[in-house]
């Protein structure tokens, strides 16, 4: 079994490793068939750009999805985390080419709380723009 | 119009069972591109304490979105959905999902304000293992952008 993370030996300000998601709009209509959202913002062009939005955009569940795994990689036991919230400030857009859109998601132990808990606050971005605002998990740990 | 703010703390029926299979979660965990073997190889589940396979955090999102249509459309209610971006989203959970859980949802309006001409209505979704047991609480929050002038 994987080491699990211990409290005593995280602080605030401990940093959790940072990873890059990409998507494509492959990605989008995989996770509109796996979640069963198929608003059409999130795969047809025409009807998003007739709704005002710049292109297609990604779910923001798909993003709340992709941003968790920075804890849950750290935690190897995904049941650690205890809560998850997340704001939906802007959304990630994807051009329809190979490369798509990626999502940048840096994590920091914010605060120790008590019952061995921290809480850890992340950080999501795609093309320079913030797309998750007050995006936290309460993790349990060893 | 605005929503009736007397129908905060309205409660719906608790949902039919959603029975939670291995294969499914395997779907969610593969679409989010999401490696990890709790999510797909029991052995690594139990290895972990778990008695099979869980679902990534954000999967329960799947059941209460889909209960919480009988609050978004409640007549009663009125809200224009066609107006509507999700704002937030927050889970509190007691325990992962896992395979085999037979989950209800229960669905309970927790709020509803109006900022800046904007309808923001809270949904609660309450998820049980049909033995009665808490999983996970979510919370919804939906803004419904206010009707332009001339519409």
């Amino acid at each position: 079994m994987t080491a699990i993370i211990n409290y005593d030996d995280v602080e605030a300000g401990t940093e959790l490793p940072a990873q890059t998601f990409p998507v494509t709009r492959a990605t989008l209509v995989q996770y509109a068939g796996a979640s069963g959202d198929f608003n059409p913002i999130h795969w047809n062009e025409a009807f998003a750009k007739g709704v005002g939005l710049p292109d297609v955009i990604a779910h923001g569940m798909f993003t709340m999805a992709e941003a968790v795994r920075v804890v849950t990689d750290w935690t190897v036991d995904p049941a650690a985390v205890v809560e998850y919230s997340v704001r939906f400030t802007k959304p990630v857009v994807v051009p329809n080419d190979e490369t798509g859109a990626t999502i940048e998601v840096s994590a920091k132990v914010a605060a120790k709380l008590d019952e061995r808990r921290v809480r850890v606050d992340l950080t999501a971005t795609s093309a320079g723009q913030k797309v998750l605002g007050m995006a936290r998990a309460v993790v349990q740990l060893g | 119009m605005p929503l009736d703010p007397s129908l905060i703390g309205r409660t719906y029926p608790p949902t039919a069972p959603y029975e939670v299979g291995r294969e499914k979660i395997r779907e969610f965990a593969e679409a989010v591109r999401d490696a990890n073997p709790a999510y797909t190889d029991p052995d690594a589940a139990k290895a972990l304490g778990h008695p099979d396979v869980i679902a990534p955090p954000t999967f329960p999102f799947l059941i209460t979105y889909r209960a919480a249509a009988q609050v978004v459309q409640d007549p009663e209610l009125g809200l224009d959905f066609s107006r509507v971006v999700h704002g937030d989203q927050k889970f509190v959970y007691s325990r992962p999902v896992r395979a085999g859980d037979r989950l209800r949802v229960t669905c309970v309006i927790e709020s509803i304000k109006s900022l800046a001409g904007n309808d923001v209505l809270t949904v609660r979704g309450e998820v049980h293992e049909e033995s009665g047991e808490h999983v996970v609480t979510a919370l919804m929050m939906l803004v419904a952008r206010a009707a332009e002038a001339g519409e």
